[in-house]
């Protein structure tokens, strides 16, 4: 699968032999990385879940979409699932294609529609000893709030 | 296998979806396709139901319907040749799209259901001109609830050069194959005012008398609220908006269904989607994948 869940640490050099193609001139990667702090909150480590029967079904769409709009050669997305400490590889992204600008563009779309779209959870674990579900917790409290913007840049 | 066959198997043509609307809905008195059923139109239902079956789903409209707003947000096909009733529609769709089979639906059957489409469509023979369900009350074909292969279109232009124009006597008079619905309700069909109220009675006394198992997975927030990630539960709700509000009732959620989304059988669904027993369900809190 181009989109697939890992439940150990992202192997970046394996992900990149699937990128290989004569063709390409390039390519170009996003690591999502776990940070120490959110919305004013110092961040112990995170957890990660998800729905995968349908988040991998999601994010081959997001990929395949990407290889529609962007002419470019390949693209991956590995995720991580489960407990991460701080500096963590969350996410992998890589695309190539013949030129770099469209490998930019098409790896900023995967990683953006990821984000908003595949049924990922995180949880966020607090020096405070507090912890809390992303984008759930503060909803709940105000209703008319989006889902769909995350406030925690990966 | 003869490789005769295989060749005609392996050349079966893919199959979209063509939503009759067209009718002039004279015995209704009223536009049959824009008929609410659990809050949604006879059209919006059959296109949804339609869709989950094959990759591509058209309504067919006549070219005064074009902007009718039932009927405008959906990708259409208008009627390209002449004549009147269904017949037209089916053709313009073959013509249309030439090398392409059609699930032909017409949009008052409130009772068809998935089951119903998944055996058609398993049924389905490519090699005559058209698959279709025989009525469970006269034994006749019920060629608007029917796939209709490509080769039907040059067969439908002739008959009606001929002067018919009744698409359940052309399937009589021609290879086709036809098949029992495995319920006998599923065809049944909506004319008058008197049928629309029966059958909205029936539908809601249909799913709220026959109670059946679903399975609900919780993930996250929710599956932290329910106390479980996944449970099977007996229940009559017909929706998943009434899933939600029988267990949103145990477990009070802290978020509510407008900021959820729902997914059925492990794809997005909308919360008005009619539930069959076995149905796995899960709601999905707002992610934050990255």
């Amino acid at each position: 699968m181009r989109f697939r869940f890992t439940e150990v640490a992202i192997d970046t050099q394996a992900a990149r032999r699937d990128l290989l193609d004569r063709g390409a001139g390039g390519y170009v990667s996003f690591e999502g990385w776990v940070r120490d702090h959110n919305e004013g909150q110092d961040v112990t480590r995170l957890e990660y879940e998800a729905f995968q029967a349908l988040a991998v079904k999601e994010g081959e769409r997001i990929l395949s979409e990407a290889l529609q709009r962007f002419p470019i050669k390949h693209a991956v997305c590995i995720h991580r699932v489960g407990s991460l400490d701080l500096s963590d590889m969350a996410v992998w992204v890589g695309v190539s294609a013949a030129h770099r600008g469209e490998a930019f563009d098409a790896c900023r779309y995967i990683i953006d529609e990821v984000k908003h779209r595949v049924p990922i959870w995180k949880k966020e674990h607090y020096r405070s000893g507090d912890s809390g579900w992303v984008n759930c917790e503060r909803c709940a409290a105000a209703p008319h709030h989006s889902h769909d913007h995350g406030h925690n840049a990966a | 296998m003869s490789s005769t066959a295989a060749a005609v198997y392996s050349a079966a043509a893919p199959v979209y979806g063509l939503i009759l609307a067209g009718g002039a809905s004279s015995r209704m008195r009223r536009d049959k396709a824009a008929l609410l059923y659990q809050g949604k139109s006879q059209l919006d239902r059959a296109f949804e139901l339609a869709s989950r079956h094959v990759a591509k789903v058209f309504v067919s409209v006549r070219g005064d319907q074009k902007t009718e707003p039932t009927r405008a947000q959906k990708p259409l096909i208008v009627d390209s040749v002449d004549g009147e009733g269904p017949i037209v529609g089916i053709r313009s769709a073959l013509t249309d799209y030439p090398g392409v089979a059609w699930l032909v639906l017409a949009c008052d059957l409130p009772f068809l259901s998935d089951a119903a489409l998944e055996q058609l469509l398993a049924e389905r023979d490519p090699s005559v001109l058209a698959t279709a369900y025989v009525s469970a009350y006269d034994g006749l074909p019920e060629p608007l609830c029917a796939v209709w292969e490509p080769a039907a279109a040059p067969a439908l232009s002739a008959y009606q050069s001929a002067g018919g124009h009744c698409p359940r006597k052309f399937l009589r008079r021609h290879p086709a194959r036809l098949i029992e619905p495995r319920d006998r309700h599923a065809l049944d069909n909506v004319n008058t005012p008197e049928e629309y109220a029966t059958a909205q009675g029936a539908l809601h006394s249909y799913v709220h008398t026959s109670p059946m198992q679903l399975k609900i997975q919780y993930f996250a927030l929710m599956r932290e609220q329910a106390g479980r990630s996944e449970e099977t539960l007996e229940t009559s709700a017909a929706t998943p908006a009434d899933l939600f509000s029988e267990l949103n009732a145990r477990y009070a959620f802290t978020l509510s269904r407008e900021q959820l989304k729902v997914a059925v059988n492990s794809e997005f669904s909308e919360w008005s989607r009619p539930l069959i027993a076995g149905d796995a369900v899960v709601f999905i809190p707002p992610v934050a994948g990255g």
